[in-house]
This record gives structure tokens, C-alpha cells and sequence, in this order.
């Protein structure tokens, strides 16, 4: 447990890092998701077709790959992009394309009579998506989104691979120098374990509150 | 910036070569999930409290932390305590433990969806646990698992790529090896995606098949 102590501050940076990329990350996937997940629902074929191929090829694609393209590929195109902004766009990227399938199903999961209703009482395709749908599909995306981002933390340790400094890079370089392993790596993997808790706790807590109106109509 | 495909054909020998690793570095570890998840399940589903609770945790655990720090975990600390495998080896039993305790979960869903009333038929007819699980409730509980359990296959192609951080030479390992040498990442890491993308969609297309196989036994039963 010495070597954690002596590391302390290392291993600190890494996971604010590791907490960076896991938020932005989930911002840029749940994002894409829902754009995609929409678009995929469109009768334009302008619109469905780039929504499929996007999601068919980060889905595709090893998320390795991914970066490692950002990464080694796109500075030959002339596109230079920072690690974090690398890593960040990669791991959105390619769970956005996974979340956009929760989206549709969440969406195909609202009864066909409330669009009816809605349909019923001449409200425009905004209105009944704004204020019929998606209030409805929302509970059924949050637990989704939720399991999404704990699947983005964990992905987030593959930007070691691009030299971002983040828990695993660390962790990885105190092992190169120092002979006790174990130390560091149970302390990591304690230390997702708890992100991921916490990602959990706050999924349970928007699902509690998006469900308090559900409780009294039910009633 | 262009694209030089004679580079491409030069180097695809030594891709595919790689592309084998891959898929043997996926059977592996996709034995070994099937085998740890159902370990996983048995302990789950066991009458002891500890070990059903202690199972459960573990399998969380395994769930919630990354691969590529397990991979981590047991390529540095295994040796150290008197047990040295090859990188391969680590990297099966990584993708092993961690897709296990997704199969265990799959696992689980399927058996949960069997009705209770097919317990209590089993009971009814006075069969033994085992009779019970083998004939009654194993052959209503596969069809939801196959395509969950194909998501894991999938799931873990793509996953080996994680492997090359320890130095097992598959296809991630040996684009990103050429790339080094020729100081041309575009190419091998661009081909590299494509054989990625390949192999998700056969093995996509093979899942639909089993699938629809599964479901229409049902079907006609």
C-alpha cells in the first residue's frame, strides 16, 4: 500500500482525467444517440441512410481501431486533435452508435394509441414528440443511458493507448518501475468500481425523480 | 495525403496472419466466458446465501471495471505470485473472466424467463434437480439466451484489440507494428478497421441465422 501513498498524487490526476473523458464522453454519446436513434426513425432516406451507416460502422469497428485512427490517421489528413479531444470523440462516437439502439427502442416502446391521441387532439409532429413521447420514452432511456455510461468509464482506460494520462496509464507506468504490483491495480480497479457506484447512484436518482408524476396518475 | 493500396497489398498478408491470432485469441476467450458464466450462475443460483451474494459481487465487479485494467492486473501481478503464462494465455483468461460475468447475467435473464409453473410441473412429475434443468427448463431457457451470448461473441472480437497492450501480436498489435516501421499509420490501421468491420458483420449475419433457426423450432414445437 506504500507505493499507492508515494503515487497518491499521480494516481489522483488520472482518475480526474479517467472522470473527464467518462463525462464529456456521455454528454457527446447520449447526444449522438438520440440524433441517430431519431434519424433512424425518419421516412427521408437522406436522413436514415447516413444514421445507419454510422451506427453500422462504430459499431462495427473495434473501439481500438477507432482511436488509433483518431490518433495516427487523421494528423496524415491534416487534422491534428489533442489526446483528451482523440479519445473523447472516439468513445462518444462509438457508443453513441450502441445508445442509438436504446433510443429506438425506447421510442418504438410508447404505445402507438398516445401518438394517435395526439394525433387526435391536431397537435403538430413537434408537439407530439416534445410533449407526448418523449416524456414517456425518457424513462425507459435513463437506466439505458445509464448502463451506456458506466460502459463508457470502462472504455475510457483505453486512452492510455494514446497516452493520455488517465487511472490505467498510471497505474500502468508505476508498474514499470516499481516491483509491487498489486498495490496500484487493486487500487484502481476499486477506485472504477466506485465511478461506476456513483454512475449508478445518480441513474437511480433521475429515474426516481422522472417516475413521481407516473406514481400519482397510476393512482 | 492519398491512400497507397499497393502498401495495403503488401502488407495484407501479414494483417490476415494477425486476423487468425485474433480469432483464436476470441475462441478462447469466448470458451472460457461461456464456462466462467455458467460457473457464475450455478454459485448465483446456489442455496448457500454467502456464495449466491459473494458471486453476485463479483460479478458486478467484474461488469463495472475495465478490461484493459483486469488485463493489466493479470499480466503484472500473476507472474509475481509464481504463475507466468504466455501474454495470450493472460489475454484469454481476461476476456474469459470479464465477458463471463456478462454471460452469467445472459445466462440468469434466460433462466428467470422460464415460468414458474414449469418448476412446479418438474416437481409435480417428482424429477431430480438435474432432470429438472436438463429437460424441462435448459431447453425453454436457451432461445433468449443465443442472441444475448452472440452480442458477447461480438462483443468480444472487437475487444481483443485491448490484448495488443500486452503484447499479443493480433491485428490491432501488428497494424499498429507496420505503422511504426513504415511510418504509415494510414494504411494498416484503415485496413485494420475494415477486417474488423468484416468479421462484426459475418458474425452478425451468422447470429440472425441461428436465431431465426431457434425461433422457428420453437415454433413448430
Amino acid at each position: 500500500m506504500q507505493v499507492v501513498w508515494e503515487y497518491r498524487q499521480l494516481l489522483l490526476e488520472g482518475a480526474w482525467i479517467t472522470i473527464q473523458v467518462t463525462f464529456l464522453a456521455t454528454l457527446l454519446a447520449i447526444a449522438l444517440a438520440i440524433v441517430a436513434g431519431l434519424a433512424r426513425q425518419s421516412s427521408l432516406w437522406l436522413v436514415r441512410v447516413p444514421a445507419v451507416i454510422y451506427v453500422e460502422l462504430f459499431r462495427g469497428t473495434s473501439l481500438v481501431a477507432q482511436l488509433f485512427w483518431m490518433f495516427f490517421v487523421l494528423p496524415a489528413f491534416g487534422v491534428s486533435l489533442t489526446p483528451l479531444v482523440c479519445g473523447v470523440l472516439a468513445i462518444g462516437l462509438c457508443n453513441g452508435a450502441y445508445g442509438s439502439e436504446s433510443v429506438r427502442g425506447a421510442l418504438r416502446s410508447v404505445a402507438r394509441g398516445q401518438r394517435e391521441a395526439a394525433i387526435a387532439l391536431n397537435f403538430s409532429k413537434v408537439q407530439t414528440f416534445r410533449i407526448v413521447v418523449l416524456p414517456q420514452a425518457a424513462r425507459i432511456m435513463v437506466p439505458l443511458f445509464g448502463s451506456l455510461s458506466i460502459e463508457i468509464m470502462k472504455a475510457s482506460s483505453l486512452v492510455s493507448l494514446i497516452t493520455l494520462p488517465d487511472l490505467t496509464f498510471q497505474a500502468r507506468n508505476i508498474n514499470l518501475v516499481h516491483v509491487q504490483t498489486a498495490p496500484t491495480l487493486i487500487v484502481i480497479l476499486l477506485v472504477y468500481f466506485a465511478i461506476a457506484l456513483v454512475i449508478g447512484a445518480i441513474t437511480r436518482g433521475i429515474e426516481y425523480r422522472l417516475g413521481k408524476g407516473r406514481e400519482r396518475l397510476a393512482s | 495525403m492519398e491512400f497507397s493500396f499497393p502498401l495495403v497489398w503488401e502488407i495484407l498478408p501479414r494483417l490476415l496472419e494477425a486476423t487468425i491470432v485474433t480469432l483464436e485469441a476470441t475462441a478462447a476467450g469466448f470458451t472460457l466466458a461461456l464456462i466462467c458464466g455458467g460457473v457464475m450462475v450455478t454459485l448465483m443460483r446456489s442455496r448457500s446465501r454467502i456464495a449466491a451474494r459473494l458471486a453476485r459481487f463479483v460479478m458486478e465487479f467484474f461488469r463495472a471495471t475495465p478490461l484493459l485494467a483486469q488485463l493489466y492486473f493479470l499480466f503484472f501481478v500473476l507472474p509475481g505470485i509464481g504463475i507466468v503464462l504466455s501474454p495470450f494465455a493472460t489475454g484469454a483468461i481476461a476476456l474469459g473472466l470479464h465477458y463471463g460475468a456478462y454471460a452469467a447475467e445472459a445466462y440468469r435473464a434466460g433462466l428467470e424467463s422460464v415460468p414458474k409453473g414449469q418448476w412446479e410441473a418438474a416437481t409435480s412429475l417428482n424429477y431430480s434437480r438435474w432432470r429438472t434443468y436438463v429437460s424441462v427448463i435448459l431447453p425453454q431457457a436457451l432461445p433468449p439466451i443465443v442472441p444475448a451470448i452472440g452480442n458477447i461473441f461480438i462483443g468480444m472480437l472487437k475487444d481483443t484489440a485491448v490484448l495488443s497492450a500486452v503484447t499479443v501480436t493480433e491485428l490491432m498489435f501488428v497494424a499498429n507494428e507496420i505503422g511504426s516501421e513504415t511510418f504509415q499509420y494510414t494504411e494498416p490501421v484503415t485496413a485494420a478497421a475494415i477486417i474488423y468491420l468484416v468479421m462484426s458483420l459475418v458474425a452478425t449475419g451468422f447470429i440472425h441465422v441461428i436465431d431465426r433457426r431457434l425461433r422457428r423450432q420453437e415454433v413448430s414445437a
